[in-house]
């Protein structure tokens, strides 16, 4: 699987007018997600981000519950806040996905926090990341990694 | 006199007058948690670079004061390189900023002052600051030298440990617009739209000396 996925890696390097066309999008159950991308990193030192788009498309409430990866060996959940003028992001122990609605990890709110980097993060890579769903269960997703400019999916995060 | 009505006052007076004591308390800013909002919010309002004594380091290694800024636009902002949500979102604003100003831009400066002086050495941040706008400027410091500065503008900022030994920085996120004069104009919060903070910007631009 990781292997495959290696080599799908190296054909979007190949390819790279393709790989900007193309986010992977993935569904299960109710929900369909998609637009997932992060920022290249610099070195290992800094946590990197995850951003993610997730669709629910069923009459059932859904809730993520937490985020996976290889990259990484204390990815989180975790929501940007603003409290008099004051940013913090404490950790979001679930993201609430309601029926019917579409719900972002997106720049300035929710975000996945990779903490312990376990290898620095390339432009032009991808690496999946598993997310768990209350219902849904888990869910596997290519993660774009982007320029450390990068504001949103190479893809446009809504269809 | 307070003292006086407690003593006379049954369970329901006490009440009342408890109720009525908050509130006074409440609109005299006596409070801890709003006397601490207010004096940050006010020291905010009354930053004032001419007045200010601190002195950082540059990430190019060179000293800064605040008295260098004197004469010219400027605005700063306040975080930390290891932020992966947050600072790279305010610099990519910025950036949009700068680009909307043209040439105006040339007679503004840009500083990023870190609250995390632990890790955001002058090559860290100069090496960070590399992948943006090269008009963006990182200042760091001693841990002392940096709350000193970052005091002087009313800035709050937190340490905050993680489970895993690590940490993050909670910090007052808004970007202060600062005219010639050295006083602040004004302040572009976090989610502003380049219509409202670009104009912002001009303002402060535009005021004599
Ligand atoms: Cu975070």
């Amino acid at each position: 699987m990781m292997k495959q996925i290696i080599a799908g890696l190296g054909l979007a390097a190949l390819l790279p007018a393709l790989a900007l066309a193309e986010c992977a999008e993935v569904s299960q159950g109710d929900l369909s997600i998609r637009a997932a991308w992060s920022r290249a990193t610099i070195g290992t030192a800094r946590p990197a981000v995850f951003y993610v788009t997730i669709q629910n498309n069923g009459s059932t409430d859904d809730r993520l519950t937490g985020i996976e990866t290889s990259v990484a060996g204390m990815p989180m959940l975790h929501e940007t806040v603003m409290t008099d003028g004051v940013a913090s992001m404490p950790h979001a122990t679930a993201i609430d996905i309601p029926a019917g609605e579409t719900v972002s990890l997106a720049p300035g709110g929710f975000h996945g926090m990779l903490m312990d980097l376990e290898e620095e993060l390339k432009e032009g890579e991808s690496f999946p990341v598993a997310l768990q769903f209350e219902k849904a269960g888990e869910v596997s997703i290519d993660t774009e990694v982007l320029p450390i400019r990068a504001r949103e999916a190479a893809c446009g995060a809504t269809p | 006199m307070r003292r006086h009505t407690l003593i006379l006052g049954g369970t329901g007076l006490f009440a009342a007058l408890g109720f009525m004591l908050t509130l006074g308390a409440w609109q005299s800013g006596d409070l801890p948690w709003q006397e601490k909002t207010t004096s940050s919010a006010a020291r905010i309002r009354a930053a004032d670079l001419g007045a200010m004594t601190w002195q950082l380091t540059s990430h190019e290694g060179a000293p800064v004061n605040p008295q260098d800024w004197l004469g010219q636009a400027n605005l700063v902002f306040f975080g930390f390189t290891w932020c992966p949500d947050v600072c790279p979102m305010t610099l990519l604003n910025i950036s949009d900023w700068l680009e909307e100003l043209g040439p105006d831009a040339d007679r503004l400066a840009v500083h990023l002052v870190t609250v995390d002086p632990e890790r955001d050495i002058p090559e860290v941040l100069a090496d960070y600051l590399s992948n943006f706008n090269p008009r963006i400027a990182g200042l760091t410091g001693t841990p002392v030298e940096v709350a000193r500065a970052v005091a002087a503008f009313g800035v709050t900022y937190r340490r905050v440990p993680r489970e895993d030994g690590d940490y993050t920085m909670d910090h007052t996120s808004g970007v202060f617009v600062f005219g010639p004069d050295g006083r602040l104009s004004r302040m572009i919060d976090l989610h502003e739209k380049p219509q409202a903070a670009v104009p912002k910007i001009r303002q402060a631009l535009n005021q004599e000396e």
